[in-house]
């Protein structure tokens, strides 16, 4: 495979894409989870797919739209999508919850407009779906970096500030801190990483790569920034091996790096209960 | 005589339709150690929400430090210790140190990173509460009173000048709650931290407070402690509109 990757400009793409993904969406992930919004990033996916419908019909209605890469008004829409699932948050106050059906469904309902007015489902928007490595562009992953630049950078400045509007949101706020514009940039950041992550592990399967990696670090970790550590390090081992079996099989790289994420779940669950089990037993 | 260091004047406020608050006018002044009690829907949690910044009043006047709320920039000189039950995620996995930590956050300031002595000033504001032996603990593996602690920790850890705690003891267990009091007296006489206590607890606290204020949509008295013992059974049973026992 190293020799292929050296070969093959496309596999360069998807690899370091894939290694870049790897860490910055658990990174995200662990707020995303702990703040309870995992399936902020589920809608948020589906918003970008609208963006990228759209742009699809755009290339091929209007000549002058034929080179335009998807991926930006997939971020575009993902942006976009952000931002009105937090106004829709403040104006139904208890219940916050409803944003995320509206967005979603706003978002599948102006996708499938965009793709039948496209002409229906090619193997363009397939790849969008469920990811694919041969269709990872060097400008998608120039893309790619950009948004990992951006992430390190919003958490590098804003990881104190993150923490406490995470663990106490009133607390963040009696103390004076500007929680409000923090959250909609964090907002922003998580949709920038959504539309990053979408290329490699398609729209459908985005929220996986966020979530599953911090749900079995949380099992394990110790405090904040282990879960953090952990969660990258699960993110990674499932990008990596995800992507060299689906390379060696031929299957879905998308597919295969969520059901390793799922497989290392399960073997850390387990592995969890079998610990305790082996320490009540000595005890 | 001490500095008042929070004016209320005339301050109403209401949630649509339901008035709350009705022209509350009140004053604590540095080192008081005041218990704001009150029944259920009386306005006590509203109060101190406006206080602290979270809402803003419909009509009145609010002076922090001798500055008027809206432009008051010292939120770090207030600590806020919120009611258990909705303070956070018992599953946050986060270790005691790291909750202690963030409550410098206000107070280093955006941009800048955490001073290197944060660590022994952890320690410091643990061993204030008496919790420094848990500072390695994932904050989800303390009791509730355990954890309150932390809380008080995270709060006195920017040095406040006072201490705002909502209802703290609400499912902590009768024992932990006297030494709990015996805590908020210490930091109160030792370290000169004005305290303002929103409670229902009267029968634990009535014997540890410089000053009580009855709150039921408006103040009903304001005044020492020793002013409040002298007020009648039957007044105190109107203004709380049940009866409430009081020890002497």
């Amino acid at each position: 495979m190293i020799e292929a990757i050296l070969q093959y400009e496309f596999l360069q793409n998807a690899f370091f894409s894939g290694l870049i993904i790897g860490v910055i969406a658990p990174l995200l992930g662990v707020f995303i989870v702990v703040r309870r919004m995992s399936l902020i990033a589920d809608a948020l996916s589906h918003v970008t797919l609208a963006g990228i419908a759209g742009s699809l019909y755009l290339s091929q209605t209007f000549t002058m739209f034929s080179l335009l890469n998807p991926i930006y008004l997939g971020i575009v829409a993902s942006v976009s999508g952000s931002i009105l699932i937090e106004r829709l948050r403040t104006l139904y106050k208890h219940y916050e919850e409803l944003a995320i059906p509206i967005i979603m469904s706003g978002g599948i309902g102006l996708s499938a407009i965009f793709i039948s007015l496209a002409s229906g489902f090619n193997t363009d928007i397939m790849s969008y779906l469920f990811g694919s490595v041969s269709a990872v562009s060097r400008q998608d992953l120039w893309v790619v970096v950009a948004i990992a630049f951006v992430v390190f950078l919003f958490l590098f400045t804003f990881f104190k500030e993150m923490f406490v509007l995470s663990f106490d949101e009133e607390f963040a706020k009696a103390s004076g801190l500007p929680a409000k514009s923090i959250h909609l940039l964090f907002m922003v950041v998580v949709a920038l990483v959504i539309a990053a992550s979408m290329r490699i592990v398609g729209i459908l399967l985005v929220s996986s790569l966020i979530t599953l990696p911090v749900a079995a670090s949380m099992r394990v970790a110790k405090g904040f920034k282990q879960t953090i550590l952990f969660s990258i390090l699960f993110g990674e081992a499932a990008v990596l091996i995800g992507l060299v079996s689906a390379f060696y099989l031929n299957l879905a790289p998308g597919g295969t790096i969520v059901v390793t994420s799922i497989v290392i779940l399960l073997i850390v669950i387990l592995g969890k209960k079998l610990a305790l089990k082996i320490k009540a037993e000595r005890v | 005589m001490s500095k008042t260091i929070i004016e209320m004047k005339n301050v109403s406020f209401q949630y649509e339709y339901t008035q709350v608050l009705n022209n509350i006018s009140f004053k604590v002044n540095e080192g008081d150690f005041l218990a704001i009690l009150g029944p259920n829907g009386s306005g006590k949690s509203t109060l101190l929400k406006i206080l602290l910044g979270l809402l803003k009043p419909l009509a009145g006047e609010i002076k922090l430090f001798g500055q008027p709320n809206d432009t008051f920039r010292h939120r770090e000189w207030i600590g806020y210790v919120s009611q258990k039950s909705n303070a956070f995620n018992s599953g946050f996995p986060a270790t005691v140190e790291e909750v202690v930590k963030s409550g410098l956050a206000k107070k280093v300031g955006l941009f800048k990173r955490m001073p290197n002595d944060a660590a022994k000033q952890v320690q410091d504001a643990l061993k204030a509460v008496g919790m420094e032996s848990f500072r390695g603990k994932n904050i989800g593996e303390l009791s509730g009173g355990q954890q309150q602690r932390v809380f008080i920790a995270r709060a006195l850890i920017a040095k406040p000048k006072v201490l705002v705690l909502d209802e703290p003891t609400v499912g902590i267990d009768h024992e932990n709650v006297q030494s709990f009091y015996d805590m908020l007296v210490s930091l109160n006489k030792e370290q000169n931290i004005t305290i303002i206590l929103v409670t229902h607890d009267v029968d634990t606290v009535s014997n540890r407070i410089s000053h009580v204020a009855c709150l039921n949509q408006t103040i009903h008295f304001h005044g020492y402690k020793q002013e409040f013992d002298e007020i009648s059974q039957e007044q105190l049973d109107k203004w709380q509109g049940h009866a409430v026992r009081k020890i002497h």
